[in-house]
């Protein structure tokens, strides 16, 4: 499997990644040969097994439904670049 | 008393019931070391000036309250976590104080401390050298003296790794053992929190205190592991210890097999018989992992936005970037079925022949790292090649076993005369059954009984 620089330009905008051309140019080789390496996971036969996603062999574990304290809004805000009147401050999704 | 900082952890709670040396005192005198030898090494990314306590090294992924909390990278340069992870709290409740923050790859991706953004770290035997990664600055502080113990995290050799190319004992717990809350999420289902300590019972000892269930992290068991000084004691006579055929082929350095075939020999010694099983799958581990590996980390790196905290995704390192890129493109629309579904069925048959193995055998023994350690650049061009350096940690990742590297040995036998390259350390790696870290720790334990390399600290004296 070989990635182009076009297909590297649209994993990154589905990833949020602001690339420089130059990145790109090197991702593109990189992932490539990368790809390429776990190619030989084909050579595997998986038809009858189940994939594993997690190993703690738990499943659904309920936490009982009880009002706790949490972090304060002043903590939740205090790393936020931008904020106003206790809100996080983030770029405008409509006004384009 | 001038060695106060060459004492292991239980020798220290003993010598400050004893009354040998005060808090004070001891803090002092980790902090002077961490003064003469933190700018050579860059082990701490951040030293807090404590007068009591136990002081423990925290790697810089693990979120420390009111404390910065980097994770090695330039998006996190400015985040001060609100709260503590749950291992860190739960130290504190022992009576540990926070000596520093310990430098690490960014976001725990990597395999030789190369991949900070603030630098890598030194290895302390060869400064020339990489100190292994990710927990570089965790195993680093160890093997420096520049902490009573620290605290690693292991997704796919992080705590085992540097452990043993800086002669230091590293535990990876089970998965689920210790809570990962507070652990900045990078692989969630891999992720584990554990100790890099001088001594087998230091490691035990410290799992004690920070294993058990936890509200905030579900996966976590509520059972915890007790240090069981009889048990851990026990001896090895009569156990079954595995040998796996696949882990002592092709690939790995002759210095190092030398000197873990005699490791396993002193085990033999030691009463256990030795058995060779095979995990035919171990040669597709590696590339499983970086499909699971970087799928979980494009997800779970999505969160970093620039707007609640951090800063902007251009900040990102490279290693970083690579493999949020390649965990994007193996979850997207046409791909799940070939990679991610693939790597995860892998996974399955990887998880599987560790639980047939472990049928016939108590433990499992081979190298940690197929080299020691390495020349600092030498693997930072080429991320196929840094890759294959976890290639025996990363299984036990994927099963989500246990997993502990001892010190065994140097590749070339003792220290040499400066003239000479120096001979670096290599660690024993042993794994266990699921939830069995008492069995690790006893064969740890008992091969550490016998032999002294544990003891051996690197030559730092040109340095103070």
């Amino acid at each position: 499997m070989s990635l182009t620089k076009d297909q590297v330009k649209k994993v990154a905008k589905l990833a949020n990644l602001p690339l420089t051309s130059k990145e790109e140019e090197k991702y593109a080789g990189q992932l490539s040969k990368i790809l390429e390496y776990v190619e030989q996971l084909n050579k595997v036969d998986t038809s009858d097994v189940e994939p594993t996603f997690n190993v703690s062999g738990k499943s659904n574990v309920l936490a009982e439904d009880q009002v706790r304290t949490s972090i304060t809004q002043e903590d939740a805000l205090a790393n936020a670049p931008k904020k106003s009147e206790g809100f996080f401050v983030t770029k405008g999704v409509f006004n384009e | 008393m001038s060695d106060i900082t060459s004492l292991t952890l239980t020798q220290t709670l003993q010598a400050l019931k004893d009354k040998k040396f005060s808090e004070q005192e001891l803090n002092s005198s980790y902090l002077n070391r961490i003064n003469t030898l933190n700018s050579k090494l860059n082990i701490f990314l951040e030293v807090k000036k404590n007068t009591s306590g136990i002081p423990a090294g925290i790697k810089d992924v693990i979120s420390t309250k009111n404390i910065q909390t980097t994770a090695g990278s330039k998006i996190l340069s400015n985040y001060i976590p609100p709260y503590n992870a749950t291992a860190v709290e739960r130290l504190l409740e022992q009576g540990v104080s926070i000596i520093g923050k310990t430098n690490c790859d960014e976001f725990a991706m990597g395999s030789s401390g190369e991949n900070s953004a603030y630098g890598p770290t030194k290895n302390p035997w060869d400064e020339t050298k990489v100190p292994g990664g990710t927990s570089s600055g965790s195993a680093v502080a160890v093997a420096s003296d520049c902490c009573v113990f620290a605290l690693g995290s292991d997704t796919g050799g992080s705590i085992r790794q540097p452990a043993s190319l800086c002669g230091v004992v590293g535990l990876k717990p089970s998965y689920g053992r210790v809570s990962r809350y507070g652990l900045i999420a990078a692989v969630s289902s891999f992720d584990t929190v554990g100790p890099i300590t001088k001594s087998v019972e230091d490691a035990s000892l410290v799992l004690d205190w920070i294993s058990g269930g936890d509200n905030y992290d579900s996966n976590a068991k509520v059972e915890k592991f007790t240090l069981q000084p009889q048990g851990l004691k026990a001896g090895v006579k009569g156990l079954k210890v595995g040998m796996p055929k696949e882990y002592f082929g092709e690939g790995l350095d002759n210095s190092v097999k030398k000197v873990i075939e005699e490791a396993i020999e002193k085990l033999k010694e030691l009463g256990a018989e030795i058995v060779e099983v095979s995990l035919p799958h171990s040669q597709y581990a590696l590339a499983a992992y970086y499909i699971l590996n970087p799928s979980e980390i494009s997800s779970n790196l999505a969160r970093y936005d620039g707007i609640r905290f951090g800063q902007s995704r251009e900040t990102i390192g490279a290693e970083v970037k690579r493999r949020i890129m390649l965990g994007t493109y193996s979850l997207s629309s046409g791909y799940w079925d070939d990679y991610f579904a693939k790597a995860a069925k892998v996974r399955t048959l990887v998880k599987m022949d560790f639980e047939k193995a472990f049928e016939s055998v108590d433990a499992i023994v081979g190298p940690v790292s197929p080299t020691v350690a390495w020349n600092l650049g030498e693997k930072v061009d080429d991320p196929l090649k840094m890759y294959l350096a976890d290639i025996y940690t990363i299984s036990a990742n994927l099963a989500g076993i246990p997993g502990l590297s001892v010190p065994c040995g140097f590749s070339e036998g003792l220290l040499r005369s400066v003239n000479h390259e120096r001979s670096l350390p290599v660690g024993l790696q042993i794994l266990g059954k699921h939830f069995d870290e008492e069995t690790i720790l006893k064969v740890g334990y008992a091969y550490e009984q016998i032999t002294d390399w544990h003891n051996q600290k690197p030559d730092l004296r040109f340095k103070i």
